[in-house]
């Protein structure tokens, strides 16, 4: 308490609001993000780095309105959207929901499995063991300190920041790229500009925020503290984004651009740089991967049972709340245990969460915009003006971009 | 199914017909007046084929599956009516309290009972339904034709609450008084569901409650409520004077905590309207160290004087109402106003009416006082098994007692 009373009043608001904004910012690296950042890298070295600060636009435009809207109306995002849309959109919306984030959660379960495999821990022993883990954390534990086991977590993302300083990539190059967009007229480019789009922007997130402000009970007069919170989580996401891609650029494009399967690949091309930058890529896929897979099926079972008005809640029974703890459980169990038939094809699977996620966040993109600028719910809150010509701009972007991720995705799989 | 039940969904899209037989159009929406009767649906909103029209219940001949029937031809423009609560937009897909449930419920739809009056029919508002067969009857109306909806959801549980006990909160208070909502029913219920419910409301929605409840409920809600920032933005959310009730009703120690939870300028304006009395108490708290005694106490205890007798003790008791629940020990003073004895509650009922007090109170007062640590006074309680520690002040007055429940919030926080 002492030293707190020491610290600066903004500072202090500032640490007592961090959360929300900041853990959504990291799971957003989860084991897809790391996978899709190592891609970007090894195969086309520094020059995808400009996507980033478009990136961080768009993340911080969409991050902020649903931390406004969680801050004004006290309502998470499924709530509002069941109450001006009525049952049956929020039913759909719910449903495709359900089916990216299961994949999202399998591709977690898939992230756990592999890292360990780099350290001969058979999948057979980590995945089952990880499930049961992120069951009774969140079951088990109160809400307070799953949090703060979750913030804690954070900071081994500094881990990649180590990894990519440890391989001494060349810097002055990376920072050009990071300014300069550079266009390649090859279909690979293209799907993973898209990729890293998708997978920075996705629709969970929206739910996630919304509902966590919510339940931290931000009130308006802290939002100013809260929305800064929100921006420097997404700066720091991008920022690791950025130690991913440079560090894939400099210790596997450099030798030769290729393209990898998975992002143990990745970690293991690190492993002539020193066996500490390989430990530290796998040690922050293992956490990401933990850490995403322990959010997204909480954070799936309380937006579809608010939406759809079922009793939820870990502070709740099983037998008070039946819905939201199957449905929580069954990602879990089937998450992982999907992971484990032989010959499951995961990759395809991965793509196909891709697809669903882009054909969700226009329709959540375009609602959430809606409810923003809805003055019976917002109040002097409102998107102001330019604010809406900017969200606009990139709600159309995104849409842009999930069509011809979606038109790709679908080739790809009729490909394959 | 008995035909006499209609759901909201069903009646939504419900064709109209005039008493020559023509097509007025569909229905949109249903009003209720509850200033005129709580249940009955006084308004049927119809949308022609340009804009809207609205019925009057006497004007409804019958109501089934298969259409409404009117008997005159007078339909008129609709206007949006201060007094009625329209179902569609002000109910359905919304959060409201089901008082007999104890908690907050949304609305997936709306059963209607068909009720035969004076030779036509009426529509009268029976239940809400929430759960899974409401939710069914949604997502398949429309695409399936309403008798095998019926059919096909009688296999899922029903799950619905009575329309008495359903409490809608109104934010905007002008309509609350026009709608003839009142949150009076919330104030029946036990300090701590209120303060679950609460929790699990907007904003908007806990200040409208805040607002209309009786200020001693709402004092007893409020030091339920367990987040202390929802507690302090319930408070800020309020005006100051109507705050200022409901922290004068709380006991002193609990009202300190929630003032130091709120800016400065808001818990000065707050002391500022209390009554003088309840505001140097809460002073007093204000000055203490947040972990001592005199901030975990409660001001609610019995004191009596050395001589007192059993009967004397009772009348004391039955003076006290509010005390009878939860009182466990009576204290006894000096004729300095030190604490001088203890006598737990079951004693009396043993002894008879002319026993002195002190020859029934226990060998030992163990007291503590005010600034003594937190710890050190759940030490004490544990220790000697107390169910309620007497808190002193410097010249050894008793200023309040801390009881078991006040020690498991305590442990329950850290």
């Amino acid at each position: 308490m002492r030293l707190v009373e020491r610290l600066p009043r903004p500072l202090v608001v500032f640490l007592s609001v961090i959360g929300p904004g900041f853990i959504t910012a990291m799971v957003d690296n989860d084991a897809g993000g790391i996978y899709t950042y190592s891609e970007a890298g090894a195969r086309f070295g520094y020059t995808l780095l400009w996507t980033l600060p478009p990136i961080a636009l768009l993340l911080v435009i969409t991050q902020e309105m649903n931390a406004r809207m969680g801050v004004v109306t006290g309502k998470g995002l499924s709530d509002l959207i069941r109450e001006e849309f009525g049952l049956r959109t929020t039913f759909l919306v719910m449903t495709l929901l359900v089916i990216a984030n299961f994949t999202n959660v399998m591709a977690n379960f898939a992230g756990v499995a592999s890292a360990l495999e780099l350290f001969h821990v058979s999948r057979y022993v980590s995945v089952p063991l990880a499930a049961a883990a992120v069951w009774f954390l969140v079951v088990k534990g109160t809400y307070n300190s799953v949090e703060k086991i979750f913030l804690g977590a954070c900071v081994t993302y500094i881990a990649y920041i180590i990894a990519a300083v440890l391989i001494s990539p060349d810097w002055e190059a990376s920072a050009l790229a990071s300014v300069r967009p550079v266009f390649i007229g090859d279909s690979a480019y293209v799907i993973l500009i898209v990729g890293l789009v998708g997978t920075s922007v996705a629709p969970w997130m929206q739910f996630y925020l919304q509902a966590a402000v919510v339940e931290k009970g931000i009130s308006v007069k802290d939002y100013a503290e809260s929305r800064i919170e929100v921006i420097v989580g997404c700066i720091v996401m991008v920022v690791v984004a950025f130690f991913i891609i440079v560090a894939c650029a400099a210790a596997i494009w450099s030798k030769g651009p290729r393209g990898i399967a998975s992002a143990t690949e990745a970690a293991q091309a690190l492993k002539p740089f020193g066996e500490y930058a390989y430990l530290l890529f796998c040690a922050g896929l293992l956490n990401a991967s933990l850490f995403a897979a322990s959010i997204l099926p909480l954070s799936t079972a309380y937006s579809v049972c608010e939406g759809l008005g079922f009793e939820s809640g870990v502070n709740k029974r099983f037998r008070e709340a039946p819905i939201f703890y199957w449905l929580y459980t069954l990602l879990i169990a089937l998450g992982a245990g999907v992971v484990l038939i032989p010959g499951f094809p995961l990759v395809r699977m991965i793509l196909m969460s891709q697809v669903v996620n882009g054909m969700l966040l226009p329709l959540v993109l375009v609602f959430m915009l809606r409810l923003v600028n809805n003055r019976n719910l917002m109040h002097e809150w409102v998107n102001p003006r330019p604010y809406n010509l900017v969200a606009w701009l990139a709600v159309v972007t995104i849409i842009g971009l999930a069509v011809v991720l979606f038109a790709l995705t679908l080739r790809d799989l009729a490909g394959a | 199914m008995a035909e006499t039940l209609l759901f909201l969904t069903e009646l939504m899209g419900l064709k109209v017909y005039d008493l020559k037989g023509r097509r007025v159009g569909r229905v949109r929406d249903a009003g209720v007046v509850p200033r005129v009767d709580p249940a009955r649906v006084d308004r049927f909103l119809i949308g022609g084929e340009l804009n809207w029209w609205s019925v009057r219940y006497e004007q409804v001949a019958s109501i089934s599956l298969d259409g409404i029937f009117l008997r005159d031809e007078q339909v008129t423009p609709y206007h949006d009516d201060e007094y009625m609560l329209r179902i569609v937009r002000d109910l359905l897909d919304q959060q409201i309290i089901d008082v007999h449930g104890r908690k907050v419920v949304r609305v997936n739809d709306v059963t209607f009972e068909i009720r035969a009056v004076n030779g036509h029919q009426d529509l009268c508002v029976r239940e809400v339904d929430i759960g899974m067969r409401s939710v069914f009857r949604r997502l398949a109306q429309g695409v399936l034709p309403p008798r095998l909806i019926r059919r096909m959801m009688m296999r899922i549980a029903p799950n619905s609450i009575r329309w008495e006990v359903c409490n809608i909160v109104e934010a905007d208070p002008q309509r609350r008084l026009r709608l003839n909502i009142t949150h009076t029913a919330l104030e029946d219920l036990h300090p701590a569901d209120l303060a679950d419910i609460v929790e699990d409301l907007s904003p908007e929605d806990r200040e409208a409650i805040f607002e209309s409840i009786d200020s001693e409920v709402a004092a007893d809600a409020l030091a339920e409520v367990e987040d202390p920032k929802i507690q302090a933005n319930i408070i800020e959310s309020l005006e100051a004077e109507r705050a200022a009730d409901i922290v004068e009703e709380m006991d002193p120690a609990e009202a300190a905590d929630l003032l130091e939870e709120l800016e400065d300028e808001t818990s000065e304006a707050i002391l500022e309207e209390m009554e003088p009395a309840e505001k140097t108490d809460v002073q007093e708290a204000l000055e203490l160290r947040e972990d001592s005694a005199g901030r975990l106490m409660g001001s609610a205890f019995l004191l009596l004087p050395l001589s007192a007798t059993v009967a004397d003790a009772t009348a004391a008791i039955r003076s006290k109402p509010d005390l009878v629940d939860t009182l466990t020990i009576v204290f006894l003073e000096d004729d300095g106003g030190v604490l001088a004895g203890a006598v737990p509650v079951a004693r009396l009922v043993l002894a008879d009416g002319t026993v002195g007090l002190a020859s029934l109170a226990l060998d030992e007062t163990v007291s503590v006082p005010i600034g003594e640590h937190a710890d050190r006074v759940v030490e004490m309680v544990d220790k000697y098994n107390l169910m309620a520690l007497p808190v002193v002040d410097e010249s050894g007055r008793l200023v309040g007692t801390i009881t078991a429940d006040d020690i498991i919030s305590e442990l329950r926080q850290e």
